[in-house]
Formats: C-alpha cells, structure tokens, sequence
C-alpha cells in the first residue's frame, strides 16, 4: 500500500484513503466517517465544513495520530500515520493555556512533552510571542489576557514545534465576532508566509471561504465527502486577498450560497 | 365573591386615601442597598475582648455567689489556678505533644493517601467505577465508630491515634481529589496527547497539576478530622494526650482540669489550622490558583 502512494508524481501532504471510523460502546456501534478520501497538497490552505457531529473534529484526530481508522489509511508525506507527529500541530477550540504555566511556559509545552532542547525552545517561543504582540505578556499568567491574546499564545504553542501542517479546529469559535475576523487575518497570513500546510474545520461558511484555498464539504453523519469547491479571487496583483478584504470580493457571495445550499442547514437539526 | 369584593375594597381604598401620604413613610419602608459603615479594627476587636472578660467576670461572680453549682461549673480563678499546675508540674507538654503528633501524623497520611487515590482513578474509568462503591460505603460509615476495633488492631499506643486521625481525612481527601479528575476537560487531554505525550507526562503535567487546588482546598477541612480522630482515639484507650486528660479529668470530677485541657487543646488547633492555612496561601501562589 504505502508502495503505490510514490509513484513519481508530487506526494500529498496529507492523503486519506477510504477512511471509516466506528466507535464501539456498550450501546452499540456509531459510525462517524464512512469511506473518506481527499489529499492536500503541500503548502495548501484547506478548509472543511459540515454540520455539528458530522466528524470534522474527528478527521482533524485522524490526522494528527492521536485516533486510528478502522478501516484504511491515513498519510502524512506518505508514509502511513502511526501516532501523534511533529509534523502535525494541532489547535483547538479552546485555548487550553494552563493557570499553573505563564505565557512563555504554555508556549514551550510542546518542546517540553516531546524533550526538546529548552533553551531553543525558549528562544524560538519568545520569537514568535514577541512577533505575535505578546512580547511584555511572556511572564503574565493566561487568565491575564484577552481572548484573543490567549488564542495567539496557543497558536505560538502550536508553531514553537515547527509542525509542516497545522490543524485548526474551530479555533476562533470561541472569539467575539471582530475579534474572531481580526485573528483569521493574522492566522492565515502567518500560516500562509510560513508556508505550512493548514487544515482548518469550522462550520463558519464565511470563515471557510475567506481564509481557505479550497473547501472540502462533509455530509451528515456519517461523515463523507460531499463536494469540494475550489476558492478563487481574481485580484489586481494576482495574490490572494487576506481573509478581511476575500469577505468583501465579488466572488464571495457565490460561494457562500453554494456553499450554504452543500450544508442542507436545517433549523431544527 | 371577586365582584362582591372589589367595592368594598374600593370603600378601604377611599377611606385611607387621606391618610395615606403621611403613613406612605412608615407603613411601607423603601429598601435601598444596605450601607452599613464598618468599625474600625480596634472598636471590634474591644468589642471582643470585651464580651470575653464579661462573660468570665459573670461566671466568677456566679460561682462565688453560688449562684451556679461550682462543683458542675468550676469557675475562672480555679481553672487558672489548675492550668498553672498543669503546666509546672502536671504532664501538659507531654499531652500536647502526643495530640499533636497523632494529628500531624494522622493528617499528613491521610492527605497523601486520599489524594493519591483520588488522583489514581484518572488511569482507567473501569477501575475508578469498580473502586467507587466501596469509597463511597467507607465515607457512609461513621468512622469514628470504627475507633474501637482500630484501637484494638493498633494497640493503645501513638499508632491507633494516627489511624483514627487518617480513617478520618482519607476518604475526604480521596473524593475531593477524585471531584477534580472529573472536572478535567478531555479536550486538554487531546491536546497533550496530539504533542505526543505519554500518559505518565498527562498525569504530571496535567493531571496533578490541574486537581491540586482542589487537594489544596481539603487541607484546613483535614487538619480539623484529624485532630478529632486524634482525640477521639484517646478517649477510648490511652494513656497520654489531651482528650485523655478530659476523659480522665472527667471521670474523677476535676472539672477544672476539664476546661484547662479543653482550652489547650482549642489554642492548638487554632495554631495548627493558622499553619495549614498559611501553608495554603504559600502553595496557592506556588501553583498560582
């Protein structure tokens, strides 16, 4: 299996294959992702929307290693994913910054938990802090800061370990909504200049336009893939428009009701 | 009845009308926020050591002017006259210093053990469900009812003291250590696991971490059960410490004996629960709850 997957032709970053899920319980099976396959390309911006439950987050675990499928393969670079990586890094919905850590310290739980070198790990951390506005905050505990702050803080605990994909789940959901927009700027436009590979899982249809280069939509439970739609702005410089001003391009009206239609949101759901 | 009614209310209503903007005042008060101005630290503490000396100045009085039986009651001058034997030529440090100890022993046990084990059911949820029961039993069951069976196992010396003292504070320890396992969020363990760590390092990084405010929060509780498990162990069977000297007071009608150790064993557990609670103050800003 993993033969086949170098065959000459630009490997994925991250491909999955026929992907079922199932989770077991007393009360039976539940069956959150059936026979989901798409690839991502190295560098790409992808964004994937579905309703709550229709195993988003559950993809986003797939891929990080920390959840197996049931059934076929999950590669990162091609090699099959056997567990959590540090190519992989993962942001949640929450902060989840520790009381007991200062800012600095929640930064470096990475290179701590894997056994890094800690006086780089400082270094690198205190960079990105300090890129990301937090410079005077290094010492300040997590309950000191805004929303916002904290959630650039978890960000620079995501990239201190240097992953080459980051996964965001959901990762603003918890923002107020100028805020929320004013951080998806940031995000992306450090995402994009470092070149990761990013995989964003939000139900925002907005979000997912302004910020991604392609949506990937998901059906109801369980999950597959519905449609992929590719996310275009024709601009005068021929770059893409941060998410701020994609929300306010021609074309973003017409991907968000394309998009809006793929969901079928039902109130009642 | 409600058409009959509304004239006559009406009639009330008019009858009153008069009257009314002068009894508006009083009849019906307004409630505001309450301002109260607090005393100063000195007015009450005055305050305070006034009441004291009145009430031992009317129990002097009453004693001496049999007003009260001094035989039941004793009275100030004559505890103060024991305490200063006590002291100088009766066994008091002696007896401090093995109610402390038992307590201290009994305390330090029983807050390690019951937080461990409390922390322990983090490792598996079969484990924790099957050892929740007999938890739960053993906090159901008056402990301090067990006393005579843990003196008989652990002898009338320091040993069966400790054991009282420990019955009694493990199994607080375990639930509250155990109330903040479940509080934990999965998604913080995700986030641990998605950095590749082991579950040992989930446990000390994260685990420990998170559920020691909720130990913390247990300590001046535990000093407290400790100390009675101390006393309580002494009164069934022993031969040193201040419950004994109650018991032993007690029994021979030394009424002022009675209230001198009573009155020592209250000043230590007011110097040990103030040491607990500074030591949790220090470990408060140690783990920055």
């Amino acid at each position: 299996m993993h033969a086949s997957s170098t065959d000459g032709t630009a490997t994925p970053k991250v491909e999955l294959r026929n992907v079922n899920l199932r989770y077991f319980s007393l009360e039976g099976e539940t069956e959150a992702l059936r026979d989901t396959s798409f690839s991502i390309a190295p560098g790409e911006f992808v964004a994937i929307i579905g309703q709550s439950g229709c195993g988003k987050s559950t993809l986003l675990s797939l891929i990080s290693g920390i959840l197996k499928p049931t059934d076929g393969a999950v590669l990162v670079d091609g090699k099959l994913v056997n567990g959590p990586s540090r190519k992989v890094g993962y942001m949640l919905q929450q902060d989840y910054l520790f009381e007991w850590r200062t800012i600095l310290e929640n930064a470096v739980l990475g290179a701590e938990i894997q056994g890094a070198n800690m006086t780089t790990a400082r270094e690198h951390a205190k960079q990105l802090l300090t890129k990301y506005g937090l410079g005077q905050f290094l010492h300040h505990l997590p309950r000191q800061l805004s929303g916002g702050m904290r959630q650039r803080v978890a960000l620079a605990r995501t990239l201190c370990t240097e992953p080459e994909i980051v996964l965001l789940d959901e990762p603003f959901a918890a923002l107020d909504s100028q805020t929320r927009i004013a951080l998806a700027d940031e995000v992306t436009e450090i995402l994009r200049r470092e070149g990761k590979t990013a995989i964003l899982v939000t139900h925002d249809i907005g979000e997912a336009i302004s910020m991604s280069e392609r949506v990937i939509v998901l059906s109801r439970r369980p999950g597959r893939v519905k449609s992929e739609h590719s996310i275009r702005f024709a601009t005068s410089d021929g770059l893409r428009p941060n998410p701020f001003s994609a929300r306010s391009a021609p074309e973003f009206n017409g991907y968000f009701n394309a998009l809006w239609k793929e969901l079928e949101v039902h109130v009642e759901g | 009845m409600a058409v009959q009614d509304s004239p006559h209310v009406a009639d009330v209503a008019l009858d009153l009308a008069p009257a009314k903007p002068v009894t508006n005042t009083t009849a019906k008060p307004v409630h505001r926020l309450p301002v109260q101005i607090d005393w100063p630290t000195w007015a009450i503490v005055t305050t305070q050591a006034g009441i004291l000396v009145g009430i031992i100045g009317l129990w002097e009085a009453a004693a001496t002017t049999s007003v009260i039986d001094a035989f039941f009651w004793s009275q100030p001058s004559a505890i103060w006259h024991t305490l200063k034997i006590f002291f100088t030529t009766g066994d008091a440090w002696t007896d401090i210093s093995f109610t402390f100890r038992s307590t201290i022993f009994g305390f330090l046990l029983g807050t390690a053990a019951g937080s461990l084990l409390g922390l322990s059911f983090w490792w598996s949820r079969n484990y924790a469900a099957i050892v929740q029961p007999y938890i739960i039993c053993l906090e159901s069951i008056p402990k301090l009812a067990l006393a005579p069976l843990i003196i008989l196992v652990f002898g009338i010396g320091l040993g069966s003291k400790v054991a009282v003292a420990t019955a009694l504070t493990l199994v607080v320890s375990t639930l509250t250590a155990y109330a903040g396992v479940k509080a934990l969020d999965p998604d913080g363990e995700k986030l641990f696991y998605s950095l590749g760590a082991t579950r040992w390092q989930v446990f000390r990084k994260l685990v420990v971490p998170f559920c020691l405010p909720w130990i913390i929060s247990v300590l001046r509780v535990n000093i407290g059960l400790a100390l009675t498990g101390a006393i309580v162990g002494e009164f069934i069977a022993s031969q040193h410490g201040l419950g004994r000297a109650i018991l032993y007071a007690g029994q021979t009608y030394d009424i002022a004996l009675v209230w001198v150790a009573v009155l020592v064993l209250s000043t230590l557990a007011i110097i040990m629960y103030a040491a607990v609670s500074w030591l949790e103050s220090l470990l408060r800003k140690g783990t920055r709850q």
